[in-house]
């Protein structure tokens, strides 16, 4: 059968569904395969290849739908060429997507445990699929906690969202911006002082990670500090891939493929490659 | 209603200190209440007060010249305010505003600098307190600093 054969290389077409504008610089393409025998099923905290035509392939994480609802969610910051170009495409027309590829966050593993969720800027994208399925089985996890920084009040995402995790699911929503003037009456100061803020129960906590590298790595120090153990740290490594399938070696960290053994890593096997320039 | 003592020996930057030490910080200490909107202290001011925030949030204001104040940090329930009024020349930095309202209990700079010199135990004891919180400042400071968040994160 067609489906079975074609390269993991090969991108398919899917049609733009609806563009959501989130923020000033970033989107979301919500997309459905042109192919209708395309499933869209996909793990929290995996990614597709999206293919803007003529123009090129960036990795972009699942940002949704909630369960039940239609679609693949991608919330993209215009950063550059291909994401520049994903960002002039309008309703109806076409991407080509490879995917989902990647490793999952530990939403099974998890039960039974609070979860300490970390995202910074752009890093809340992989996350949210991971929340909504938290918040689908509710009752299996103890407290869950969001903490969330940006750079300034307007560049928060899913805003409209805040108050159903807090007031529905009871969820610990913290957010912060790293400058603000006095309209904001929120946090300001990074995202790791909002650790301490929180209440949860360090031991029996999983804590999921995601922003930028050097975020992260005050985060885990945090989460350390607070005695969160290591192994139930998880972290991602976004750097740049081009195949997304293991073959091409350009996102190589350590002895891990970022694509096909990432890009969600437990901070303990990771621990020794993280933060370390030349990888 | 509860004691001074007690309200300070459950904020957690005086966690597990020892009872005589409370009680004579106890004796430096006063409470207050801003109300949303009102500062705190000036830039500039004397700085004799170190504020131990019991409910309430307060932002740490700078104000570029010829710009709206810009906060840099904000510091609510459980933390503190202010260390100016342990290191010379005893002058606060920011402007300190009531984000909403806040309840502190108030330290007496001075009478705590006083309780300190004389007895050096206790002057340990607050500034590794005080230290760790001071560092995390700077290490949340170089952050903000790295601007992780823009385009070349
Ligand atoms: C597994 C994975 C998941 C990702 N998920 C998302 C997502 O959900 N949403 C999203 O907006 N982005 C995501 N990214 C980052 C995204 O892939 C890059 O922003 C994109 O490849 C940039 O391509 P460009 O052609 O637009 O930019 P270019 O023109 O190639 O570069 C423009 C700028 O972006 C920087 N850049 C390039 N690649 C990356 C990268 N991987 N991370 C950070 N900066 C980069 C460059 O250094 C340069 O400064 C993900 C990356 C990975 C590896």
């Amino acid at each position: 059968m067609e489906t079975t054969m074609q390269s993991p290389m090969t991108p398919w077409p899917y049609r733009i569904e609806k563009v959501i504008r989130e923020t000033h610089d970033t989107f979301s393409l919500n997309v459905v395969p042109k192919d209708s025998s395309r499933g869209m099923t996909f793990n929290p905290g995996q990614f597709n290849m999206l293919y803007a035509f003529g123009v090129g392939e960036v990795p972009i994480s699942i940002s949704g739908p909630k369960p039940g609802e239609q679609g693949m969610i991608h919330t993209i910051r215009d950063v550059g060429v291909v994401t520049g170009a994903l960002h002039q495409l309008k309703k109806d027309q076409t991407v080509g997507l490879r995917g989902p590829f990647g490793s999952a966050w530990p939403i099974e593993e998890s039960k039974g445990y609070d979860i300490v969720i970390m995202a910074g800027g752009i890093g809340l994208a992989p996350l949210r699929p991971a929340l909504y399925a938290l918040l689908d089985q509710r009752d299996k996890f103890g407290e869950i906690v969001l903490l969330y920084g940006v750079r300034k009040p307007e560049d928060l995402l899913f805003t409209k969202e805040f108050e159903t995790w807090r007031g529905k699911y009871g969820v610990q929503v913290k957010l912060t911006v790293d400058t603000a003037d006095r309209e904001w009456r929120g946090n300001v100061g990074v995202v790791n002082t909002l650790i301490q803020r929180a209440d949860f129960d360090p031991i029996n906590t999983v804590a999921m990670i995601c922003g930028p590298e050097v975020m992260m790595r005050f985060a885990v120090s945090e989460l350390k500090r607070q005695e969160v153990p290591e192994n139930q740290i998880f972290i991602t490594m976004e750097r740049n891939m081009k195949c997304a399938v293991g073959f091409c070696g350009h996102c190589q960290f350590g002895p891990a493929f970022i694509c096909k053994d990432g890009p969600i890593f437990r901070y303990d096997k990771v621990k020794q490659f993280f933060g370390i320039r030349e990888i | 209603m509860k004691s001074l003592e007690s309200i300070l020996g459950n904020h957690p930057f005086f966690e597990n200190l020892a009872p005589e030490y409370l009680t004579l910080i106890t004796g430096c200490a006063s409470n207050v209440k801003f109300e949303a909107g009102e500062f705190i202290y000036r830039q500039d001011e004397e700085a004799n007060n170190f504020y131990i925030i019991r409910e309430g949030k307060v932002a740490l204001e700078v104000c570029p010249p010829g710009k709206k104040p810009i906060t840099v940090q904000t510091v609510s329930d459980g933390e503190i305010l202010g260390w100016a009024w342990l290191i010379p020349p005893y002058h606060c930095q920011f402007d300190a505003q009531a984000v909403e309202l806040t309840r502190a209990i108030v330290l007496d700079g001075r009478c705590l600098r006083t309780k300190c010199v004389e007895d050096h135990t206790l002057g340990y004891e607050l500034l590794s307190r005080l230290l760790p919180v001071v560092g995390r400042t700077m290490e949340a400071t170089r952050l903000q600093l790295l601007d992780i968040y823009g385009n070349n994160d």
